[in-house]
C-alpha cells in the first residue's frame, strides 16, 4: 500500500527536521486508505456487469452506511438515483455510479465556498477560532494551519486558548516552536476568555497578520462549557469587530452519526464557518460530512492526512470525490 | 426515541392482539424499525444485520404474553439479546503474576488513552492496587508532560525518559523500576495511531512481545462511526486484546461502537470513561448500554451522575418519586440545576425513557428551552415550600402572588404548572410498564 503520508516509526528525534523536508501529501495519496476501504467497495459494485436489481440497491445502501453517511442520508441518495432510474434507466452500474458522484458532489457544493474568508494581510489582522470536542485535532490542525499560511506568506501568532487539559498548553508551545511562531499563553487554569482578550491585544501589538486560538475540547452536550465558548467569542467579536473571521470545527474522521449533532450544537451555540475534517488517514471516511452538508449546509475547509504539519490540504470536492471513487 | 421506537412499532402491531402470537410480517416490520435505531446509534451494518437476524428467529412464532403488547415483546428480545451480546464481566483487571502486571493502553489517536490511563490508576488504587504510570508516548507534543501532570494530580508515579528513548526501552525500564519499587500494576501509555499504518502498528507488536502485558485494553470513543469493526479487528489480530474502554461516554453518542467491537473481537466492554476529569472509570452494565443504543433512554447513568452531586439517599428518593410520578417541584427545580451543571437539557431529556417523546410536543420543549430555564426558576422560588409540595394548593390567587414575585405573567406560570402535571402523569404511566423491564425492576 502507498502511502505516502506515514510518519517515521520509531520516531525520530528531531521530529521536525525530517517532517518538514517530506513532500507534502498528494490528497489521493493520502486517501488511499480511504479508497481501500468502502467506497473502494462502492467502486467494485459499479464495476461488476450486474443488472440494478433489489441486490444492487441493498448492496448500495450497505456500502453508503459503512461509510458513515447515515442512514438518513443513505435513503434519500437511493431514493434520488432510483427515480432517476425509474425515469431514465441506468445502462449500467457505472452510469448508476456517475449519478451518484454528481449527487454527493452537488451535497458538497451547495454548502457554499470551501475557500477561507480572511482579511488581506494589508487590511487588518485575520482572526481564527478553532472548535471542536475532545480530541479530535483541534491543536494539531492549528498548528497544520500555521505552517500552511506561513507558506501564503502569513505571520501568524498562536492563542493558547485551552487552559484546561494537561499540558495543553506546552503541547501548543511545541507546535510554535517548530513552526517558529510566537505562542502568547498564561497560566493553565486561567479564564480561556481572558487569555483569548489579552492575546489578541498582544498579538496585534506584535504586528501578526493572522491570529489562529486554540480552544480546549469539549462535547457539545456540556452547558457550562458551551458558555465558556460563547464567551470566548464575544471577547474575540469584542476586542476586535468583524473577528472571528473564520470558526472551524475539527470533526475527526472515524465519527459516526455524531458529527452531525456537533455540527448543530457548536454552529448554533458559536457558528461555525466552515469544518476541518481531520483524520483521514485513517480508514474511516468521515461520511457523516454528506449528512452535514445536506442537513447544515456547512463547507468543509480542509482536511487533515496525518500528524505532520504538511498533513493539510485545502479541501476540494471534486478532488475529494475522485479520490473516493478511484 | 423509546417512546418513538415502541410508538412505531405498537402501529405494526395493532391487529395482533387477538392472534397470541409474533407472526413474520409483524416481527419484520417491527425489526426495520430497530435496524434504524441501531443504525442511528453507529452499530456496523452488518453486526446489525446479524443481530436482526438473530432477533428474527427468537421472536417468531413467540406467544405473546398477557402482561406485554406485541411490540414491548418484540422490544424485549431485542433488548435481551443486546444484552446478551455485550455481556462480559464488567471492569475486572487481571493483576495476577509477576509485579507489576503489565496494563497496555492503545488506540487511534486522541480517543482518551492517556486520561483512561490516569483514571484507571485511580480506578485501581480504589482496589488496593499501587499502580505505576509509564509514558512510551514519545510522538505526540507534550504527551509525557500530558501524563507527568495527571500523575500529579492523583498523586500517582509515572515513570519516564523524555522523548528520546524508544518506547519499548522506556517499557522495560518502567517496568523494572516499579518493581523495584512495589508497584502492583504497571499502566503502559502509548501514542495514538491509525490501524493501517504498519510500522507503527509493528512497533506496538514489538511493544507487546517484550512487555507480555496481562491486559491489552483498546481505548475507543463512543462517538466512533461504523469503521470501528476494523480498527477493532486489525488491533485485535495484531496485539489480543483482552478488553475495551469506552470514552466520552458522557456526551451523547449513543455508542453502537461497542455493539460492533464486541461483536468482531468477543472483548469485553471493561470500564466507560466518563468525562475529561481524572475520575475513576466507570463500571461497565450491558444493560445500560443496550438502552442508550436503542435510544430507550440511559435512566440508571443519569440517576448515577445525579448521584454524584446529590447524597445517596437523596437520588433513591428521586430514583422513586421519578418513577411513581410523586416528585415536587423542589425536586423538579433542584434537577433542573443539577441538569444544567452536567449537560444539555436535551442530551438529559434523550437519557430518561419516554421524556424524550414528551419534549417533543412543542410546549413541553418550550419549557424546557434554556432560554426559559431562568423564568421557571424564578417561578419555582416565588413558591412556598408548602406550595412546591403539593401544587394543587396553588389556586387563582396563589398564581398571581407567583407571577408579581417572579415577575412574570399568571399565564407562564399556569403554562408552568399544566406542564408539571403532564410530566407527573407521564412518569406514572412510564412506571406502569413503558419502561424496559430490566429498567424498571431497578428502579422499583
Ligand atoms: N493520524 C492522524 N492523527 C491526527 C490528525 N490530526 C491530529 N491527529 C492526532 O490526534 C491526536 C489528538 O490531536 P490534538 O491536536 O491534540 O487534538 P485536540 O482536538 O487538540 O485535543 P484536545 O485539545 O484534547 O481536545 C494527536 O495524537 C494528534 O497527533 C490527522 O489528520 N491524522
Ligand atoms: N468528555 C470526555 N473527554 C474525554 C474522555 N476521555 C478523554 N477525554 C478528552 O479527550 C481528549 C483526548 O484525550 P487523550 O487522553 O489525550 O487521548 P489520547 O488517546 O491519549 O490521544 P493521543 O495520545 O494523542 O492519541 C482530551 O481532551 C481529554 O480530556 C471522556 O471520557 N470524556
Ligand atoms: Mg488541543
Ligand atoms: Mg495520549
Amino acid at each position: 500500500m502507498m502511502r505516502f503520508f506515514r510518519r517515521a516509526a520509531p520516531p525520530p528525534s528531531e521530529p521536525d527536521t525530517s517532517a518538514t523536508e517530506a513532500a507534502p501529501a498528494s490528497v489521493e495519496a493520502s486517501l488511499s486508505s480511504t479508497r481501500k476501504g468502502f467506497f473502494g467497495a462502492v467502486r467494485g459494485l459499479f464495476q461488476t456487469q450486474r443488472s440494478l436489481d433489489d441486490g444492487f440497491w441493498d448492496e448500495l445502501e450497505e456500502r453508503l452506511i459503512q461509510a458513515d453517511l447515515g442512514a438518513h442520508t443513505t435513503g434519500d441518495l437511493i431514493e434520488e438515483l432510483q427515480s432517476q432510474h425509474a425515469r431514465l434507466p441506468f445502462q449500467d452500474p457505472k452510469a448508476a455510479e456517475l449519478a451518484l458522484r454528481a449527487e454527493l458532489l452537488t451535497l458538497l457544493k451547495t454548502t457554499g465556498d470551501t475557500g477561507l474568508f480572511l482579511p488581506d494581510v494589508q487590511d487588518g489582522i485575520a482572526i481564527i477560532l478553532v472548535i471542536g470536542v475532545n480530541g479530535v485535532g483541534k491543536t494539531t490542525s492549528i498548528a497544520k494551519l500555521t505552517h500552511y499560511f506561513q507558506g501564503g506568506g502569513r505571520h501568524p501568532i498562536l492563542i493558547a486558548g485551552d487552559t484546561f487539559r494537561a499540558a495543553a498548553i506546552d503541547q501548543l508551545k511545541i507546535w510554535g516552536d517548530r513552526t517558529g511562531v510566537m505562542v502568547i499563553a498564561q497560566a493553565p487554569g486561567s479564564d480561556p476568555a481572558s487569555v483569548v482578550f489579552d492575546g489578541i491585544g498582544a498579538a496585534v501589538g506584535r504586528g501578526a497578520d493572522t491570529v489562529l486560538i486554540d480552544t480546549a475540547g469539549r462535547l457539545h452536550t456540556k452547558i457550562n462549557l458551551m458558555e465558556e465558548l460563547k464567551k470566548v467569542r464575544r471577547v474575540v467579536e469584542r476586542r476586535h469587530p468583524g473577528a472571528p473571521h473564520e470558526t472551524l470545527l475539527v470533526l475527526d474522521a472515524i465519527t459516526g452519526q455524531n458529527g452531525l449533532m456537533q455540527a448543530k450544537s457548536f454552529a448554533h451555540a458559536v457558528g461555525v464557518t466552515g469544518l476541518i475534517l481531520s483524520k483521514l488517514d485513517s480508514s474511516a471516511k468521515g461520511g457523516v460530512v454528506f449528512a452535514i452538508a445536506q442537513e447544515l449546509k456547512l463547507p468543509i475547509k480542509f482536511i487533515g492526512t496525518g500528524e505532520r504539519l504538511e498533513d493539510l490540504s485545502p479541501f476540494d470536492p471534486d478532488e475529494f470525490l475522485h479520490a473516493l471513487f478511484t | 426515541m423509546f417512546e418513538a421506537l415502541t410508538d412505531r412499532m405498537q402501529g405494526i402491531f395493532k391487529d395482533l392482539r387477538n392472534r397470541g402470537r409474533l407472526g413474520e410480517p409483524e416481527v419484520d416490520a417491527a425489526l426495520k424499525e430497530v435496524r434504524l435505531a441501531l443504525l442511528e446509534a453507529d452499530v456496523n451494518f452488518r453486526v446489525a444485520r446479524d443481530f436482526i437476524k438473530r432477533v428474527r428467529e427468537r421472536a417468531i412464532g413467540v406467544e405473546v404474553s398477557e402482561s406485554l403488547t406485541p411490540a414491548q415483546q418484540v422490544l424485549r428480545i431485542v433488548n435481551e439479546e443486546l444484552v446478551e451480546t455485550l455481556g462480559g464481566e464488567p471492569g475486572r483487571i487481571d493483576w495476577t503474576g509477576e509485579m507489576p502486571a503489565p496494563v497496555l493502553l492503545v488506540g487511534l489517536n486522541g480517543q482518551g488513552k492517556t486520561t483512561s490511563a490516569a483514571k484507571l490508576a485511580l480506578t485501581l488504587r480504589k482496589l488496593g492496587q499501587r499502580p505505576l504510570l509509564i509514558a512510551c508516548d514519545t510522538f505526540r507534543p507534550a504527551a509525557v508532560l500530558q501524563l507527568v501532570t495527571l500523575g500529579k494530580q492523583i498523586a500517582c508515579d509515572v515513570y519516564e525518559e523524555g522523548t528520546a528513548a524508544r518506547p519499548v526501552d522506556i517499557a522495560m525500564r518502567g517496568l523494572q523500576w516499579g518493581r523495584d519499587h512495589g508497584h502492583t500494576v504497571a499502566i503502559v501509555d502509548t501514542a495514538g495511531r491509525q490501524q493501517v499504518d504498519e510500522a507503527l502498528m509493528a512497533e506496538l507488536v514489538e511493544l507487546k512481545a517484550m512487555v507480555k502485558p496481562n491486559e491489552v485494553l483498546l481505548v475507543a470513543s463512543a462517538m466512533t462511526g461504523q469503521e470501528a469493526v476494523n480498527v477493532a479487528q486489525v488491533f485485535h489480530d495484531k496485539l489480543g486484546l483482552t478488553g475495551l474502554i469506552l470514552t466520552q461516554i458522557d456526551g451523547d453518542a449513543r455508542g453502537g461502537a461497542a455493539l460492533s467491537i464486541r461483536a468482531v473481537t468477543g472483548i469485553p466492554v471493561k470500564f466507560l470513561g466518563v468525562g475529561e476529569k481524572v475520575e475513576p472509570l466507570t463500571s461497565f452494565y450491558p444493560d445500560r448500554l443496550a438502552s442508550r443504543i436503542l435510544g430507550m433512554g440511559d435512566m440508571l447513568t443519569l440517576i448515577e451522575q445525579t448521584q454524584d452531586m446529590y447524597s445517596q439517599e437523596e437520588a433513591i428518593s428521586l430514583q422513586k418519586k421519578l418513577v411513581k410520578g410523586q416528585f415536587t417541584f423542589d425536586d423538579f427545580l433542584k434537577q433542573m440545576q443539577q441538569i444544567r451543571k452536567m449537560g444539555s437539557l436535551q442530551s438529559i431529556i434523550e437519557m430518561i425513557p419516554g421524556l424524550n417523546q414528551l419534549m417533543k410536543r412543542p410546549e413541553m420543549a418550550k419549557a424546557l428551552d434554556e432560554k426559559q430555564f431562568k423564568r421557571v426558576e424564578a417561578i419555582i422560588l416565588s413558591m412556598t415550600l408548602q406550595e412546591r409540595a403539593l401544587p394543587s394548593l396553588i389556586d387563582g390567587s396563589r398564581r398571581r402572588r407567583i407571577a408579581v414575585g417572579s415577575g412574570t405573567k399568571v399565564q407562564d406560570v399556569n403554562q408552568l404548572l399544566n406542564q408539571f402535571r403532564d410530566m407527573q402523569s407521564m412518569m406514572k404511566q412510564m412506571s406502569k410498564g413503558s419502561v424496559p423491564k430490566h429498567l424498571a425492576k431497578l428502579m422499583r
